[in-house]
């Protein structure tokens, strides 16, 4: 390992001296010194990352403040991308991405100003801090901000951080997973296979005094697949993420991930549509937990709510579902994909009662929204990067086991689907509208599970879905998988989970 | 950094490319400076300000291939990242078809102008900009009492862009854009809260649509929700708005990519020549638009531009075959990336093809779903109006439409005469027949 020198120094000296021609590259990790292990990185080490120290901190807020803003934060951050992919059986392609910049929002009440920088320099952070302020228009001294170290627990401990994960470390599991899926089955002709890694490092402080830093690793595999059988072909496909290191990847979840994506694959040649309709409708344990995102999940998020935009926004206290049904969202899962040590606002993650009993309990918010309704932020405030303004998000929503078995549930239905996979889902908010692709299930007749059926929408309304969960299985499952979710042009990182679950009527896409 | 200082950027990381091992590569370097406001209360709710730069790198090492971009543009930076790039990118497997595009694929004729950059730009003030959103929220909130809650918005971009490949091609751009529009959620008296957006897009400032059009659009839209309900699942005739045609459309593009073709995964391989749709479909690339959202001289390979027509009257003319696809199909390239895209009108407009029809869907908005490109599946949710005697007559929500895009673009039966201007898509409204919608 490299002699730690600090950041400043390595930008002075470029590239002499540090890499490291002689072992092999970590694709890429450039600007990061491997001198830096992630997990024991202190304060100074991110000053000194970022080329920062409290007295510019300083003077950016007075700079941001100083034409009336009441409330001013810089958010630095260094974000790493790595993908490797491997088609046709060989790994013949790697993309990188290095982003890195400070974004400084200004606020006073409820408007926002917000300006970034990708040039660290004093002079051009303080000319965004400048552009920032504009959103106020008086003038005013600011007294400089006194900072406290914020310090949090971590929920994604790791093993090895990316940086020290070589390039020729991980083509090996591309490679095995790539003859584990042709061996699986017989059927399958093409076979695309993803590894990415992210690693994110954050350095946060506000004018009221709070100074907080957190690293956020990621790391994805995907397997993708197409099979053919009497000149029929069909693709699907299979992910496992999480906020990991490559210890991820074991024997186990190596096998689940080519069993889950073949299997998946070739069980659509047996597959039919339904009839399309309304009908009783079993979302299996786990990513089924897309629903929640979607049917209440948004509608919860309080900016929609203080804008009285959502369906949601008076029912507050009100009995909304069953009482067996309490939904959370919690930033706190085990190395789970939506999870964050604290929120990029610099507050504590925590678990947020979304439904708590069958009463709808508490929105999502960010600084503004719990401002708004003065109430103590519940860490949701989370943005795609530097070059965006915080607004409330998910981290992972599910729902709570609750009294029925998964056998007892299917048994109940007549007619119906029961739903597995998905690949998408999208909301309006304020007529409650929601949809989710199956990308593949089943038909349920007579309380068993008959004909495998694929690519079909279903939709409903948010409340009356809510209202019309009638069994909650006690098998709970977080979705391993990765999800992004999308709002106002920003994308995040959540997961989902749920138990078994009976909807009693919804409509299904399909044929008449 | 000007676009002649962005060269010289681009020509000294291509030889710091070449120096560190690299047999081929290509540089583009690129920044944007954008603007958007949002006003909502009264107010300015949202001012955001920037300008981002990027430089991205595609490398070639013996035949092994990889790509990098970073906002870092320093110099001393970029050096060991174009290091770092090429010295990992050896540890790939070698593939015999990744090298950049043959040189006779480039653009041979000086660039003409498509009037892409509006000069008036760099004339608008701050000021105005806030009048803008400040005019569409007066105008939003003056056009219904059921009004609950409103954001207008504005945004520009300026950007620039050069690319550089160590074989002969180099390229330059310069485009402006311009978004104004407004979100509107109204009360429908029964707890819900319909809510619709009216946004338009275009490359010069004075071709955005006046304040009072994009406000009249969006609370028409939303008022006009009110009372949704869903209706009986069958067989229906359906009219899709010209503004929302693009999902569907999407659907249809897919399995027309290369690497879809190559990967087993279209639906559409070996159809090149064959209906694949009614007479009533003609799709046309076409790069040369004056002021077109998507107009351009060279691809993102640096292909040459060139109008083609990809589906002539339901036949299917081309695939979307960017350079690497095209070795491995062993095809000529055509471009990995549309530019913009005409759907050809037809001669009607949307209210005379509404007037025809005795009982269907006219949908104004799809909403999730998605679209198999290996076997043609699809399902969509939709929201709309019932049409009964040429009428609208009941705002519909929460209903789906399923089917296989082998047979549904064969139910196309008219095209209206009124292409969707504010995207690089321009599509008009389509009619179709016997399509399956499931809602009760």
């Amino acid at each position: 390992m490299a002699t730690k020198i600090t950041r400043r120094e390595f930008l002075d000296q470029g590239s002499k001296g540090i890499l490291l021609a002689a072992t092999v590259p970590y694709f890429l990790q450039s600007n990061v010194s491997s001198a830096f292990a992630a997990s024991s990185m202190g304060l100074q080490d991110y000053y000194d990352h970022f080329i920062v120290d409290e007295s510019i901190l300083k003077g950016i807020m007075s700079e941001a403040l100083a034409y009336g803003g009441d409330y001013c934060d810089v958010f630095f951050q260094h974000k790493i991308n790595n993908y490797i992919g491997l088609q046709d059986k060989a790994v013949n392609r790697a993309y990188s991405n290095v982003d890195f910049g400070v974004g400084i929002r200004v606020l006073k009440g409820v408007q926002t100003g917000y300006s970034f920088t990708e040039e660290i320099t004093p002079k051009a952070m303080k000319l965004a801090a400048k552009t920032a302020a504009t959103i106020a228009n008086s003038s005013k001294q600011v007294d400089p901000v006194q900072f406290k170290l914020h310090t949090h627990p971590n929920y994604y401990p790791i093993e090895t951080p990316w940086e020290d994960v070589p390039i020729d470390r991980k083509i090996p599991y591309l490679q095995e997973i790539n003859e584990k899926v042709f061996a699986a089955d017989k059927r399958i002709v093409k076979s695309n296979i993803w590894f990415s890694n992210e690693t994110s490092y954050i350095l946060f402080a506000n004018s009221e005094g709070r100074l907080t830093y957190d690293y956020q690793p990621m790391g994805a595999i995907s397997v993708n697949c197409t099979a053919e059988q009497d000149g029929k072909r069909e693709s699907n496909g299979y992910t496992i993420s999480g906020r990991n290191g490559i210890e991820f990847l074991t024997p186990k979840s190596i096998d689940r991930v080519v069993k889950e994506a073949t299997r998946k694959t070739v069980d659509l040649f047996k597959a039919i549509k339904p009839e399309g309709g309304e009908m009783e409708v079993v979302l299996a344990a786990g990513s089924s937990g897309i629903l929640l995102h979607e049917a209440i999940g948004h509608g919860m998020e309080a900016d929609a709510n203080r804008k009285e935009e959502s369906i949601f926004s008076d029912k507050i206290g009100k009995p909304v579902a069953e009482k067996f049904v309490t939904i959370v969202d919690d930033g706190r899962d085990s190395n789970a994909r939506g999870s964050i040590n604290i929120d990029d606002e610099g507050n504590d993650t925590e678990r947020t009662m979304l439904v708590e009993d069958g009463i709808l309990r508490s929105y999502m918010h960010d600084r503004l929204s719990s401002r708004h309704y003065n109430l103590k932020p519940t860490g949701n405030g989370r943005r795609q990067s530097f070059r965006f303004s915080p607004l409330p998000r998910m981290r992972n929503t599910y729902m709570l086991p609750g009294p029925h078995t998964k056998e007892e549930i299917i048994g109940s239905v007549k007619k119906g689907l029961y739903a597995e996979y998905f690949t998408n889902g999208e909301v309006r908010i304020g007529p409650g509208d929601f949809t989710f692709y199956v990308k593949s299930g089943m038909l349920i007749e007579d309380g068993k599970l008959t004909s495998p059926v694929k690519d079909i929408n279903i939709i409903g309304n948010g409340p009356q879905v809510l209202e019309d969960i009638v069994m909650v299985g006690d098998d709970l499952k977080i979705s391993e998988s990765g999800w992004n979710c999308g709002k106002g042009g920003q994308f995040v990182p959540v997961s989902m989970g749920l138990p078994t679950v009976k909807v009693s009527k919804i409509t299904v896409g399909g044929v008449s | 950094m000007t676009n002649k200082e962005r060269m010289a950027l681009a020509e000294w990381a291509k030889d710091e490319a070449l120096k560190r091992g690299a047999d081929q590569t290509a540089v583009t370097i690129s920044k944007d400076r954008s603007v958007e406001i949002e006003f909502r209360d009264k107010k300015v709710d949202k001012l955001v300000e920037s300008t981002q730069n990027s430089l991205s790198l595609n490398i070639y090492v013996q035949n092994k291939y990889s790509s990098h971009s970073t906002n870092d543009l320093r110099k001393d930076s970029l050096a060991k990242f174009i290091e770092e790039a090429v010295s990992a990118t050896k540890y790939l497997t070698e593939d015999e078809y990744r090298a950049l595009p043959d040189p006779k694929f480039y653009p041979k004729e000086k660039p003409a102008d498509f009037k892409i950059l509006d000069p008036y730009y760099s004339r608008i003030e701050s000021t105005d900009r806030m009048k803008w959103a400040e005019k569409i929220e007066r105008a939003t909130l003056a056009q219904s009492d059921k009004i609950l809650s409103t954001t207008a918005g504005y945004s520009d971009v300026y950007f620039q862009t050069i690319k550089l490949h160590s074989n002969g091609f180099s390229g330059e751009k310069e485009g402006t854009s311009f978004s104004a529009g407004t979100e509107v959620t109204v009360k429908d008296g029964a707890g819900g809260r319909p809510s619709d957006w009216y946004y338009a897009r275009s490359r010069f400032y004075k071709d955005l649509p006046d304040p009072e059009t994009l406000a009249k659009e969006a609370v028409q839209r939303a008022v006009s929700k009110i009372g949704q309900k869903k209706i009986e699942s069958g067989k229906y005739v359906m009219l899709v708005e010209n503004r929302v045609s693009s999902r569907i459309i999407y659907g249809l593009l897919r399995p027309m990519f290369g690497e879809s073709l190559q990967q087993k995964s279209s639906y559409l391989e070996g159809m090149l020549g064959k209906k694949i749709a009614s007479e009533a479909l003609t799709i046309i690339d076409d790069p040369f638009i004056e002021k077109g959202l998507g107009s351009r001289h060279f691809d993102s390979e640096g292909l040459a531009a060139k109008r083609r027509v990809m589906i002539d009257k339901g036949e299917l003319k081309y695939y979307f075959i960017d350079n690497y696809y095209s070795k491995k199909l062993n095809m000529d390239p055509t471009t990995g990336s549309p530019s913009n895209l005409i759907i050809e009108s037809g001669t009607r407009s949307r209210e005379e093809m509404l007037k025809d029809i005795k009982k269907g869907i006219y949908v104004t908005s799809f909403i999730g779903g998605n679209s198999n490109p290996t076997t043609g599946d699809f399902s969509t949710g939709i929201i709309g109006h019932l049409v009964e005697d040429g009428k609208l007559v009941q705002p519909i929500h929460e209903m789906n439409i399923t089917g296989n895009g082998k047979e549904f673009w064969k139910q196309l039966v008219e095209v209206g005469n009124d292409p969707y201007i504010y995207s690089s898509w321009r599509r008009p409204s389509m009619l179709f027949e016997g399509i399956d919608f499931s809602g009760l």
